[in-house]
């Protein structure tokens, strides 16, 4: 019996070797690569970016699939895309659009002003689910003066309107498609949707009839990979050939190592924040929460919770707009100022506190570094762990908390500290002139000066603790060329996409 | 036995209403409204209205309990909420991985496990018993996802022989869709594997002693002989008992192991649903696992009845 019983796992081995000699035969020579296989951490919920503000969404479509009037490029400028040029009037009010000619949907449908006009009218309906829907109803009238030209006339001047038609949410949708865009996209950009096989990948293909310059891969696939240990297995076995979002800093210093590799760092629109219940006593006390800005110590936080990845922010402004002014000596880090400014404010051995946690590790692990800063001057948190729909439903929405960490990945998001009823519950008159100035001007330095006035008042006033600007970390196959390296919007374009052999 | 069977279909009627009662009680006091996860930070009040509107949030809870139970009798499991597609399509897709996967896993467990176990106890106390044993034990208690990253760093990473996870589709062809599914197989086999030949070990130990084994081995049969003829069948019904409980765990092996892999099986679906609050999906997706227990253990009674008279007439 014995040796049936080995004579059977001898052959049992010899044909698994066998099966697996074949398995792993190897490709056929290898020609320069025209496909790319990117990986992303969350599956989109669907594919209308202007049904749902997930990321996820825009990662995977926008500007790939769907395109605006207005482009965000690379550097944060606008540019043009479907609307070849504008004209704004002198009060800021009346936009006219030239829009490109000969540009086809995917559908093989024409793009005319008048999907512009159903677009946005579709987007500030009062039915919309457009989840910037406040953006858009600011619009007062929008009108096909020809095929070619639209003139969009505002309620009131807004500064950043052109910015406003560069996201995501603003995209040109066919009124022939608009309903089914949630699982078959249809839009003019350089790619066409090609196939999505739920819980796993979302296939793209070009788009040989796009108006501008034609993309240089024939395919690109979406992976979707939501484990951080998956991640680094499926970069290691090249079963993907980069993330453009690499979720676990980690593992960075290990790629950049790898020559197979190419770690690319850059900036995106987060604004890493100690978000504070300004209405919530002791935080109702501008000493209390300066005592709470001079006990962080940011680079530790960055440190440990980022491994070094991201920059320390001293206001809610991202570090490479040119408008930025670096505030971060307002309140640097003196542990014995904390602890003096906190007993100026009648507690001179500290209190107890919640800290709130969305699921992201950047909030998890620096909610725990944070903890210990604030313990040096007697701060006590007790650290609460939430889901995401916990901390919109709590937080968010409720305002039932005292302090979180979060990241506000908005571009240009410094107008939130003027919103009635936002959760921060911060009030100044003065930070509301400075945004209803902003909103009437136009001209750039302008602007920038205003924007910069904001950025001091914010920062003053200790508003919230201001941590980093998060990072964008990438990591891809070295030969891969012409991804993003920063993020000013939620997009990974991949028109100039290409392999470098 | 048509009156035991009606009794025993009742029942499983009942548990079966009874846990959709529960399963969507539980899910409504799950915090979070998957109409503000869907529109995020910036959502306004009448955005988060219309929406709620069009995913049929208004409702008061109770008529939509009626009109989910409704629809469930029908056959008609809903409607997801973020992917808007019905929810019947979506579990169809993704049993398309869940069962082939937990099949390969249960197959591939006992081609290990009763090779083991009957090499384990016939020889019983020695070396390779005790050394086989010991794997066993390693087995039982090293979690299926760590064996699940070992071999995706021996195999995917460092071999290049497999795919590190994801899964191409059946329409891919069957060797790339079994090629995907060979690891996490394998990973969620294992501590299956060390359970059953633990099992089959003993069982056979157990019926090695019993009359009949002595009466064939004293008209001559070899001890080879007899373990194989007549022991071994007899051994099987215990395992076989354990292989039915295991389906369930399998089940529920899934999602972990479907993570590690990135594979788009029905655990993963369950998993990303609920992060997403979407509500449809997971208590729709819970009632059917519910259902496919109870099928189960149903039908076990039933075999169970048919074998042993006895049992009729004591549940009687």
């Amino acid at each position: 019996m014995h040796r049936i019983a080995s004579g059977t796992a001898r052959g049992a081995l010899m044909a698994a070797a066998t099966v697996l000699a074949l398995w792993s035969a190897p490709p056929a020579a290898e020609a320069a690569r025209t496909d790319v296989v990117l990986g992303v951490r969350l599956e989109p919920p669907h594919l209308d970016p202007t049904a749902g503000a997930a990321a996820a969404i825009d990662e995977v479509v926008f500007i790939n699939v769907f395109e605006g009037l207005t482009q965000v490029d690379r550097d944060g400028s606008v540019k043009p895309a479907l609307a070849e040029s504008w004209t704004i009037s002198e009060d800021g009010r009346t936009y006219v659009f030239q829009l490109r000619e000969g540009v086809t949907f995917h559908d093989g449908t024409d793009f005319t002003a008048e999907d512009v006009v159903f677009s946005f009218d579709r987007a500030r309906a009062d039915d919309s689910v457009n989840a910037q829907k406040g953006k858009f109803e600011v619009i007062d009238t929008v009108t096909a003066d020809s095929p070619t030209q639209v003139t969009v006339t505002l309620k009131r001047p807004v500064g950043d309107f052109l910015i406003t038609l560069g996201t995501g949410d603003a995209v040109i949708v066919a009124p022939e498609s608009a309903e089914t865009n949630k699982s078959e996209p249809v839009g003019t950009g350089p790619f066409r949707f090609s196939r999505w096989v739920q819980g796993d990948r979302i296939e793209l293909v070009r788009n040989p009839d796009f108006w501008g310059p034609a993309a240089r891969l024939d395919k690109a696939t979406f992976k979707i990979i939501g484990d951080n240990a998956a991640a680094f297995a499926a970069l290691m076995a090249g079963d993907v050939d980069g993330f453009p979002i690499y979720p676990a800093p980690e593992n960075l210093p290990q790629f950049e190592t790898d020559p197979r590799f190419a770690v690319v760092v850059g900036s995106t629109e987060g604004e890493t924040i100690l978000a504070t219940n300004n209405a919530r006593p002791p935080f109702d006390d501008l000493k209390v929460r300066q005592a709470i800005a001079h006990a962080i110590d940011r680079q530790a936080i960055i440190d440990g919770a980022m491994f070094g990845y991201g920059t320390p922010i001293g206001s809610h402004f991202a570090p490479h707009h040119p408008a930025h002014v670096d505030l971060t000596g307002t309140y640097p880090h003196d542990i014995d100022k904390a602890k003096a400014l906190l007993a100026e404010a009648g507690h001179p051995d500290g209190f107890k506190a919640t800290l709130k946690l969305p699921p992201p590790s950047y909030a998890r692990r620096g909610g725990e570094i944070l903890a210990s800063d604030l313990k040096k001057i007697g701060i006590e948190l007790e650290l609460i762990p939430l889901e995401w729909a916990q901390w919109l439903e709590q937080v968010f929405k409720g305002k039932d908390y005292d302090l979180t960490i979060v990241s506000h990945t908005e571009a240009n998001d410094i107008d939130i500290y003027a919103r009635d009823d936002y959760y921060f519950n911060y009030a100044s008159p003065d930070l509301k002139a400075v945004m209803e100035r902003l909103n009437a001007t136009t001209d750039t330095e302008g602007r920038y000066a205003l924007m910069r006035e904001a950025q001091e008042i914010v920062s003053r006033d200790a508003v919230n603790g201001y941590l980093f600007q998060l990072a964008k970390t990438g990591v891809w196959d070295a030969r891969l060329k012409g991804l993003w390296e920063n993020a000013p919007v939620q997009a990974n374009d991949l028109t100039g996409v290409y392999w470098d052999e | 036995m048509t009156a035991f069977l009606l009794r025993r279909f009742a029942s499983l009627a009942v548990t079966l209403l009874v846990a959709t009662g529960v399963v969507f009680v539980v899910l409504e006091v799950l915090p979070g409204d998957p109409a503000a996860l869907m529109l995020g930070v910036d959502a306004r009040p009448d955005t988060l209205e219309a929406l709620r509107r069009q995913m049929g949030l208004d409702q008061p809870a109770p008529l939509r309990y009626a009109a989910w139970l409704a629809g469930l009798v029908q056959g008609d499991l809903g409607t997801s909420h973020t992917y808007a597609v019905p929810v019947a399509d979506l579990v169809g897709a993704r049993l398309a991985v869940t069962v082939p996967l937990a099949l390969l896993a249960l197959a591939l467990a006992v081609a290990l496990a009763i090779p083991a176990g009957v090499h384990a106890a016939s020889r019983r106390g020695r070396a390779a018993d005790t050394g086989l044993m010991a794997l066993t034990q390693v087995g039982i208690a090293v979690p299926n996802f760590w064996f699940a990253m070992l071999l995706v760093y021996v195999f995917a990473v460092t071999l290049r022989l497999l795919p590190s996870g994801g899964f191409p589709g059946w329409d891919a062809g069957l060797l790339p869709a079994l090629k995907a599914l060979v690891l996490p197989a394998v990973a969620l086999a294992l501590p299956q594997a060390a359970i059953l030949t633990r099992v089959m070990r003993s069982a056979l130990i157990d019926t090695l002693h019993e009359d009949y084994i002595r009466t064939a081995r004293a008209k001559g049969l070899s001890a080879g002989a007899a373990l194989w003829r007549h022991a071994l069948r007899n051994a099987l019904i215990p395992v076989l008992t354990i292989l039915g409980l295991q389906f369930s765990f399998l089940v529920t092996g899934t999602i972990i192991i479907e993570n590690v892999f990135y594979l788009p099986g029905l655990g993963r679906l369950v998993f990303q649903a609920i992060t997403q609050r979407d509500l449809v999906v997971v208590r729709s997706v819970v009632v059917l696992l519910v259902a496919l227990v109870i099928c189960i253990t149903f039908l076990v009674d039933v075999a169970y009845a048919i074998a042993d008279p006895r049992l009729r007439r004591q549940s009687s």
